[in-house]
This record gives structure tokens, sequence and C-alpha cells, in this order.
């Protein structure tokens, strides 16, 4: 069944590629840059009504009362719903449902949803929620992890799935992998440290919307800016008493999504509710401030490491403890704990391993995956850790991360299988490119580069609830225009899947680009994918693509064959055309051999599907994590400091990335630096950050200062390419692996420009400043001093003593 | 999107007729230059006038021209844009020049007007929220509450003057002029303020700014602006310095002054510049140490208060690193002093 099993990353036929690794545009480029892309937003239906959603004020309260009777006395107001019109929990996971479309008795943070209106327009219904009470009876509200861990009382969940919460526990996980006591008693030298990742969010342009329709005959259709059309479409049959039959998601043009549309959200239950009660079509537009409610960003992490290594920089083993602040629900945060710990076993090999991370609810906006998810933190500690090792060790911080590379085709210490592994070739690159020999260590003073590495998933080998049906599947329909339809479940989040399905039907068909259309992210017609999230889409959909099309061209070189009688290893089909490989003047245009296949075969279609290998270790999670292939990046950064100002400027940023095959350069070169620019803003600016009452302390694009472009850096993009045995042509994901080395190798270059070591995040200049007023002070070592963001490490502290 | 509230457009064809309507309104209208600061704060429903005056169809309002005496007078309406384009505000008042060039970005710059910087209102992290945000929050002195969240149990709002021409302007002893009820009224733009974050203008709701007028300055002026922000653009100062430094023919500073923005609810002017440059020549020692003194006394008298987002510690920290700096732009002739 699985497209893995029949094909390998070279072309089939010896004439190599016409279309895969061209650099072509995005299918729906021109419509985007002319405004005329159609975005859910966009959507008018007849008769439309619209919803807003009244939100709580508190952190932690308990709801006493809602009265919703003057909102609904309101005219233009057609239907008010709360909580108890949806009682049924659910949670992207379904091992922790616990998330209500409105609030149930509880609200868990300021902007948790608790009650909808729907009326004919946006301002009626504004004013109906101002009249709907809402009596609280406030509870003590947890904004520190610290204490979210030490305290159990409230709990912010008491149960979850009919099991008991423990205090304010979301998730614990701990792994040994060998011994790692003796490994560090065996090193030569030992480095331990705190560090600290804060919370960032994702910010796409596009704030979340959705809109429900209800036909006459039952059927409710919702278009949405998800990234996950088939997971809405369970959770709304779940949560709404619906059969999945009657239900269909659509996912329309969609304005960026990073992570922060891979969830269900209140508002898509809430317009499918209030579409079912009215009978008229209703529309749900997030505010900005809404989204930064809505949240699912990275999530704040307390990482204490302990690294050793052998006096020739090889590593003997690595120990960390980790303490996570999930925000108010579970969202992914099982897998985000497991992540943490799982994904850091490459690019080099650890003898030794140990990791014990714990997710804690607390009264804030909940956290989930972000483009890199679970790992980017871990990543940044580990990564800058290592750089401290080089430096005890006196070796070059390239060179150590050469020493320990784990290699091709083997397993990580944790049990899983890598395939391709293009990471020397990547710290070759970026070495040469940023000049390092000549430059590291020798700059002037506030000017230094950094390196860091890493390695990320293509895709997890199980799905979010467990079955053994592909992952992905598509469909093809040959026209006898000519076209080539595919229907594709895969979510074009704005990364270009459509574009990459696109052209490798293309390529496997003959085809001009153009003569294919893609049909995407609608569950009446296309088969099911499990949606864009850990960067699963180019592997598994790319590897059903060519699944399917190998399959109709099989009946259509079969009937050209047969027509001239020749050979079919003879029949060739490329750019239109399908050609006798050895008399160059048999030839037809590929429109023509689909007639001639169609009558030989009657009407043409096929599927095609892809499911990955049983992957993982034998241990409780051991599949977490496990991916049939990942990807390998390496960033070497330029900083200059300001030793005046505090001030970080990245003024270079080199970054290697090993994706497998590059299907499109230009799509891959696009993530590359859309991965970087997104690291950068998190390490020097962005702070998803909760004032002392529990407020997000500016829900705004003003306030929430990601870079401009004026701001952003000159970002070199180099492709690497380890043709991977499984990935469709040999490709790999690119668009999340390329962010996590910026936040270390920004720090690194720091530390090359000035000496100082950054290892609480963000890089403001005042934390500059204040570690440079460390280092200065006799005796001082190169770490900063406890800084206003030392409150965390010191729940880290708390934790492991507490451990 | 957040919606606005709903309101009435007039659209006055001159002066009289815009202060017409406002002595007809009282306090239910407000104006509309560009917009970039009142549309934002009407979306968070921080005004919410039922009649809105727009005074884009006045053209007396619009433009700069130089008066005999060399006075150079700058509409209220011209746009922020034109101003930091305006070839003779760049050759007479190269700080405005700066300062305008660094207001928010290009597309706000274009809408933004000076008369609107000049009267931007105070701005904090507790107060320039959304109507649920600040509800949540329990509102704030500022706005519908009774309580200063930046300062524990303050009785005045220190929400912080945010406008990058303020301090400039002061610097240049410019005077604003203003058309009201009673007629026209021209005061020094230093006696425009005072300070109250809630309204830190000593100019009626019914008075609506015409022009502003920048004197003559000196035949060795030098003037520079230096804001500290995070970004090269977009965002309000997180402190900004306007400087003005008066050579005489031998290059020795006569006079100086040097105003802050950003810190406070009002722009206010550092202590003692003039004495201490005064007589001192840039590229030489005295210059230098008057500079270092300089930066002592504005660090002193410099607070900044946790009222905008951001460390107001490490912006306390700035102000002498940005006063060295802007001082010696513009005895270079040179600036603006930014993202440094």
């Amino acid at each position: 069944m699985a497209a893995r099993d029949v094909h390998g990353p070279g072309p089939p036929w010896k004439q190599g590629f016409r279309v895969i690794g061209k650099a072509l545009r995005k299918e729906d480029g021109i419509a985007k840059a002319t405004g005329r892309a159609i975005y859910a937003d966009d959507i008018l239906l007849p008769g439309m009504l619209h919803a807003k959603i009244l939100r709580s004020p508190h952190a932690h309260a308990r709801i006493v009362s809602i009265d919703t009777q003057r909102a609904e006395a309101l005219e233009g107001v057609h239907a008010v719903i709360t909580g108890v019109d949806m009682p049924i929990k659910y949670g992207v996971i379904p091992w922790t449902p616990d998330e209500n479309a409105l609030a149930v008795d509880k609200v868990r943070f300021i902007g948790d949803e608790v009650a909808a209106v729907a009326a004919l327009d946006e301002d009626t219904a504004n004013e109906a929620l101002k009249r709907i009470a809402v009596e609280y009876e406030p509870l003590y509200a947890f904004l520190d992890p610290r204490e979210a861990l030490e305290r159990p009382e409230p709990q912010i969940h008491a149960e979850i799935r009919a099991k008991k919460v423990e205090g304010n526990i979301s998730k614990h996980v701990q792994l040994d992998f060998g011994d790692v006591d003796a490994a560090m008693a065996e090193a030569d030298v030992v480095v331990e440290g705190d560090y600290f990742f804060h919370g960032t969010t994702h910010t796409p342009i596009e704030p979340h919307c959705a809109v429900a329709q209800h036909s006459a005959d039952g059927v409710l259709t919702l278009w949405s800016s998800t990234q996950i059309t088939h997971y809405v479409q369970r959770a709304l049959a779940q949560v709404l008493e619906l059969p999945e039959s009657r239900i269909r998601v659509i996912q329309p043009c969609l304005g960026g999504a990073f992570g922060g549309k891979s969830d269900p959200f209140a508002l898509e239950f809430v317009v499918a509710k209030l579409a079912m009660i009215t009978g008229r079509p209703v529309k749900c537009l997030w505010t900005r401030e809404e989204v930064f409610y809505a949240h699912r960003g990275r999530h704040p992490m307390n990482m204490r490491y302990k690294t050793g290594a052998k006096k020739n920089g090889r590593l003997t083993g690595v120990d960390a403890k980790i303490l996570i602040d999930g925000g108010a629900y579970s969202s992914f945060g099982l897998v985000t704990t497991y992540y943490a710990g799982q994904l850091l076993t490459g690019p080099y090999d650890f003898p030794s391993y140990r990791f014990d991370s714990t997710r804690v609810f607390t009264n804030k906006p909940p956290c989930g995956p972000k483009r890199g998810h679970g790992s980017v933190q871990p990543r940044f500690a580990f990564e800058v850790q290592l750089d401290q090792v080089a430096e005890r060790l006196g070796l070059d911080p390239i060179e150590i991360r050469r020493i320990n590379f784990q290699g091709e085709e083997t397993k990580t210490v944790n049990d899983l299988r890598i395939t391709s592994n293009g990471f020397l070739e990547c710290l070759d690159l970026v070495e040469e490119a940023s000049g390092w020999r000549e430059r590291h260590g020798k700059l002037p003073r506030g000017r230094g580069l950094g390196v860091a590495g890493s390695m990320y998933i293509s895709g997890t080998n199980y799905p979010v609830y467990p079955n053994d049906m592909p992952q992905a599947g598509i469909q093809l329909k040959l026209d006898r225009s000519g076209l080539v339809t595919v229907f594709t479940g895969g979510n074009d989040i704005g990364q270009g899947s459509n574009s990459v399905v696109r052209s490798i039907v293309a390529e496997e068909l003959g085809l001009d680009p153009h003569d294919v259309r893609v049909v995407a992210a609608d569950t009446d017609l296309c088969p099911v994918d499990l949606g864009a999230y850990s960067s699963r889409v180019t592997f598994m959909v790319g590897n059903a693509t060519i699944d399917a099309c190998r399959k109709v061209r099989a009946l259509i070189v079969d009937a050209v064959a047969e027509e001239w009688q020749v050979d079919p290893q003879r029949v060739y089909m490329g750019l239109g055309e399908v050609s006798d490989l050895e008399d160059l003047g048999k030839r037809m245009t590929t429109r023509e051999a689909f007639h001639l296949a169609e009558t030989k075969h009657d009407t043409l279609g096929a599927t095609g599907s892809y499911n990955t290998p049983k992957l993982g270790g034998g241990y409780r999670g051991g599949t977490i994590g496990a991916s049939p292939a990942y990807s390998f990046t390496a960033h070497v950064v330029e900083a200059s400091v300001s030793e005046e100002t505090g001030r970080i400027t990245v003024e270079n940023c080199w970054i290697a990335h090993d994706c497998g095959r590059a299907l499109n350069p230009m799509l891959v070169a696009g993530q590359i630096e859309g991965s970087a620019y997104m690291g950068i803003a998190e390490a020097l600016l962005e702070h998803h950050e909760l004032n002392r009452f529990g407020l997000h302390a500016g829900p705004s694009l003003l306030d929430y200062r990601i870079p401009t472009a004026t701001d952003t850096p000159e970002l070199h993009a180099l492709i690497v390419e380890s043709l991977d045995p499984e990935g469709p042509y040999g490709a790999k994901e690119a668009g999340e692996g390329p962010l996590h080395p910026s936040v270390p190798a920004i720090s690194n270059a720091v530390h090359d420009a000035v000496g100082i070591r950054l290892t609480h995040l963000p890089f403001t200049p005042g934390s500059v400043l204040s570690a440079l007023r460390a280092a200065r002070k006799p005796g001082a070592r190169s770490t900063p001093s406890p800084t206003s963001t030392d409150m965390a490490a010191a729940a880290a502290r708390v934790a492991s003593e507490k451990a | 999107m957040l919606r606005l509230p709903s309101f009435q457009v007039a659209n006055p064809r001159s002066v009289s007729e815009a202060v017409a309507l406002l002595a007809e309104h009282g306090d239910k209208a407000m104006l509309l230059a560009g917009g970039t600061d009142l549309v934002p704060n009407m979306k968070h429903e921080l005004f919410t006038p039922d009649i809105v005056v727009s005074l884009g169809q006045i053209e007396e309002l619009r433009g700069v021209r130089t008066e005999d005496d060399g006075t150079l007078v700058i509409g209220a309406t011209t746009t922020i844009d034109a101003v930091a384009h305006d070839a003779t505000v760049r050759a007479h008042a190269p700080a405005l020049s700066q300062a305008t060039s660094l207001i928010a970005g290009p597309q706000l710059r274009r809408m933004g007007t000076l008369g609107g910087n000049v009267m931007l209102d105070t701005r904090c992290q507790w107060y320039n929220q959304t109507h649920f945000w600040r509800s949540a929050l329990g509102y704030c002195l500022k706005k519908d509450g009774t309580v200063c969240h930046v300062i524990a149990g303050a009785q005045k709002c220190v929400a912080a003057a945010s406008n990058d021409s303020a301090p400039v302007l002061m610097t240049l002893g410019a005077s604003i002029v203003f058309q009201g009820p009673a007629g026209r009224r021209e005061i020094p733009i230093d006696d425009l303020w005072h300070s109250d974050g809630i309204w830190n203008k000593k100019a009626a709701k019914d008075e609506l700014l015409t022009e502003v007028r920048i004197p003559p300055q000196a035949p060795g002026h030098r003037g520079a602006y230096g804001k500290l922000r995070d970004r090269n653009s977009i965002d309000f100062p997180l402190l900004g310095l306007a400087v003005r430094l008066d050579l005489g023919a031998d290059g020795t500073v006569e006079d100086a002054d040097v105003c802050a923005v950003a810190l406070a609810a009002r722009p206010t002017r550092i202590k003692r510049m003039a004495e201490l440059l005064s007589g001192t020549k840039p590229g030489q020692v005295s210059f230098d140490d008057a500079v270092e003194r300089c930066a002592a006394q504005a660090y002193r008298q410099c607070r900044p208060l946790p009222n905008v987002p951001g460390d107001h510690e490490y912006r306390r920290e700035m102000v002498p690193v940005y006063l060295r700096r802007t001082l010696r732009a513009a005895a270079d002739g040179t600036g603006p002093v930014h993202c440094i």
C-alpha cells in the first residue's frame, strides 16, 4: 500500500526531472499578490449572521450564573449560547480533552470564552455581549509555573477524561537512556546551567475566522482558517453530536498559521452551533487581541542542563530537567512534554541521556505547538551549553559539533531511526560561507560569530488518534481536456504544499504544471490527510501523490505502448507530450494519450496513500518523536553588540538546511528564510508576556513586536540535499527545522563578540547590559547574574529540588 | 477586527466653520486630521465622540511657508511625511526633519499630521488597550477608573507624552496658534504642557490648532534628534531627545537646549544645558567634558516611569547614552540618533 515501498529518491526515468528541482512560483502566488485569493473572511453568504464571543475578565473563577435575557431581547440578535449548549469536552489530543467551546462552570484565563451571540451585524453582536450578565466567584490564579507545581489547590483542572489530575500537573515524563550518572563521572568536563525560554506566539497575519452553514437537509459546512480540517471535522462531530458524514470542513486560502491554527477553536464550534440554531449562515472573525488569547504558542520552559564530555570533545551524556508552563489547557501539551526531551538526540551522538520534563497548568492563555514544536527551547539550552563545553575544552565550536556527529543510517540513544543525515555538509557550508575559520574569535570586540545545529521531524509515525489507516491520501481525476485534478486533504497554509503536489503530478504524468489543478482541504471532496503540522505534508502527501500517479501512469503507458506496438519501457511522458524513446517520430500530446487510455481502461483516476513504517522505541512514549526522516540544520550568525546600549544586531545569518531534496528550491529557500526570521524575532524582540494581573501585556501588533522589513537581517539560505531513501524523490521537511539554531547561534555569537553567555530569553538590551556589568565584576564568570526573568529559573531550581 | 463606535462626520471647509462646529457640539465633538491616533483610540473606546470634525477639506491648514522675518510656519494638517521631506524645514530646523522622519512608519507618516502629533494623546501600557482588556483590569486613573497601575496610590496620571515633535519644537522656541470661540491665541509651545497625563495640554477642547510657528534660528544653529525604540520603524519613542546647539562664528557654543519626551506626562526640558555647554567648542576637550556633565545632569533629572511598555530602568540607562550621542550629532551636523 505505502508509496515508500515502491520508489526511490531518484527520477524513475533516466531523462531526469522536468519539474522537480525547478524554482517555480506558488500556484496561488499571483492570486494572493493581487488580492484575488479568497480567505475565510472574504466569504459572504446570503442571510449571513455575525457572531461575537464574550470572554472572561478573570484569570481563574467559578461561573456562578449567566443571564442572557437582555442580550436575547436586543433587536437584531438571533441567538445567544453558553457553555451548557455544548457541554462535551474536546481536545486535539484525544487523551486530554479538557476544553469546552464555551466555559462550563469555570474560566481558566483572561480571555477564556464564556458565551456567544449571533446577530445581524458585528455591532449588534458586540452590543449584545455587553448585555450578558455573568456572575463570577474568583479563584486563586496561578501565574508562576513553580507555584503551580508546588501548590495543588485550587486545581485548574480536577479531572480529564475521568482521570484525576494530580495537583496542577498537566503531564510528567521521565526517560532514561543509558547510565547518565556514570557518564558524568567519567567525563573530563561537566557543564551545568539554567536556561530560560520565554513564551512567544505565532502572529499569523490572518486572524482566525470561521463561517458555518447548516443546510436544509442537515449538512453542516464549515469554512475555517484551520491547518487541520480532518481533526476539526472529528471534533465538531464529537461536540455537536452529529455524524461525521454530515459535516463538511473546508479550509479556504489561509494567511499564515505556524501551528497557531492546529487545534479546534471555540469559534468553529460557536459558528456551527449558531448556524444550526438559527438556520442561517454565521461568521466569526477574531480580533487580533482574541488571536493572542487563543495563543497555543511556544511554551515557556525553565531548563536545567548538564552535559559531560571527554577531553577529545566526545559527549558522554546529557541530563535535562525541564519545567514547562502550559497555560490553561492541554492542547498538544502531552506531545510537547515528550518532544522537549525526545527530539534532542541528534545530530549528535549521545552515549547516554536522561530527561525529566513536567508541564503544569497555569491561568494563562494555553500554550501549544509553534513552529519547531517542543524542541526549539531545549535546542536553545543545549546548543548554548555545547558551546560552553567547547570553550572549557578549548575546542572550536564547529569542531565539537563535527566530533559528535551521529552519522547516517543509525539509531539515536532513544531509539529514533535516522536515515539520511546531511548535517556535516550543513556545517561545512555555513563554515565556508561565513568565513568562520578566518573570523571566528578574531573579529574586533563587539562583533562575533556563533554556530548552532539542530534536527527536526518530517512528520510523526502515528496520528493523534490511533488507527492503522493511511496518514495521507490522494485522489487523481484525469480529464479528456488534458487536465488532471488532484484531490488532497493536505492543508496549504502558505507553505506551498498545493504547489508541491502540483509539481509532483506534473513530473509524474509529464504535464505542464498549469495543466494540474489542486483541490485541497475539503473533507467532502478530498481523501483524508491529517493536516499541516509536524512538518509532515511534503513527505507524506508527496509520497501519496507519487503513489497515485504511478498507478495511473501505468495505464496511460500501457495504452500508448499498445497503440504504437512498442515495449512500454520505451514510452516517455514529459512536458505535455508522450514520446517513443527509440523512435522520435512517434509522439502525441498527453491529452491524446489520456484519450487512448480512457478508451482502453475506462474513466481514468487513481488513489494513492502513504503510511509510515513502524518506528520508535519499545518503551512507553517511544513512538513520540519517531519520524520516517529527520531534517538537519546548521546556522552561523554574525552579530554585533553595542556595549553602550546593549543592543544586539544580527548582521548576517547563514542557514544550511538538509531538506533531503528541494522539490522546489524557491519554496525551500522561503521556508528557510522565514524560519530564521522567526527564530531571530523570538530571540531579540518577541515576548508573549503576562502582567501581574494575568492580562496579556500587549495583545496587539504594536506592542507585540515582530521585526519589520528594516529590522530583518541578511538571511543566506543554503540548501543541502541528502536524498532520503524514503522521502518523495528523497525530500524531507524544510518548514520548521531551520528555525531551531537561530536562537542559540545568536547567544553563541554574542559570546564571541563580547564574552557573555546569554542563557535567559529574550535577549533584551537591558539583559545584555546587566550581563556585561556582571562580567566586569572582578572574578565574575561569563554567565549573567539573575535578572527579572530569573523568577522562572528559580522555579526550575525549586522543581529540581522537589523532585 | 475591532469595530469603530458609530459617529457622525462633519467636513468643514474653513477654520471658522470647524471652530463653530466645536462650539456647537462641545464635548461630543472631536477633531480628526490624519486619524492615526484618534481612530485606534476610538476602536479602543478611549474616545467615543458623537461627531468627528474632519480637517481634511480645510486648505488653509496645510502647507509650509516662510514669512518675511524668516519665521517658518507649518500648517497644522501638513502631513508628517511632508514636514520630514521639506527642504526648508531640513535647512532651518534639522532636528524637526529628523524627528518627523522617525515618527511611526511610512504609511502612517503619509496620513498623520504635524498638528496631530503635537496634540497626540499621552500613552500608557494600562491605557492603550481595548475596552475588554481595560474592563478586565478594572480600568485606570486616566480613563474610566480611579487607580493608577504605574505608581501605586498616584493622584495624578503619569501616562507618557509620546510625541516626537514636541521636544524639538520646544528647543526651537516654537509657538503654536489656536483658533477658538474667542479668536486667535498664540502661545509658546513651552506653555502648552502640564503634568497631567489625562490631558497634558493647556488647550480647551473647543480650540483648533492651526499652525506651528518656528522663529528664525541663530546663524550657527545645529539640531539633532535621538529616539530610543526597539524596532527601526513603527514604534512610539521609549525615549526621545531633541538638541539645539547655537554655535558662534568661531564654532563655540553660545546657547544650547535639550528637551526629552516619553518619560512622563509632559515633554521636559533638561536643565542647565546652556550653562554647561556655553563657551565650549566641539572638537575640543572642553566640549567633551561638558557633554559628560550634561549626560550626568540628564541622568539625574530623568526618571522614566513604567508607563509605556518596556524596561523603564533600561530607558533611564539610555538617557545619558542618547544625550551624548545626540549632542555630538548636533555638533557634527549629523543625526538622527536611532537604534544604536
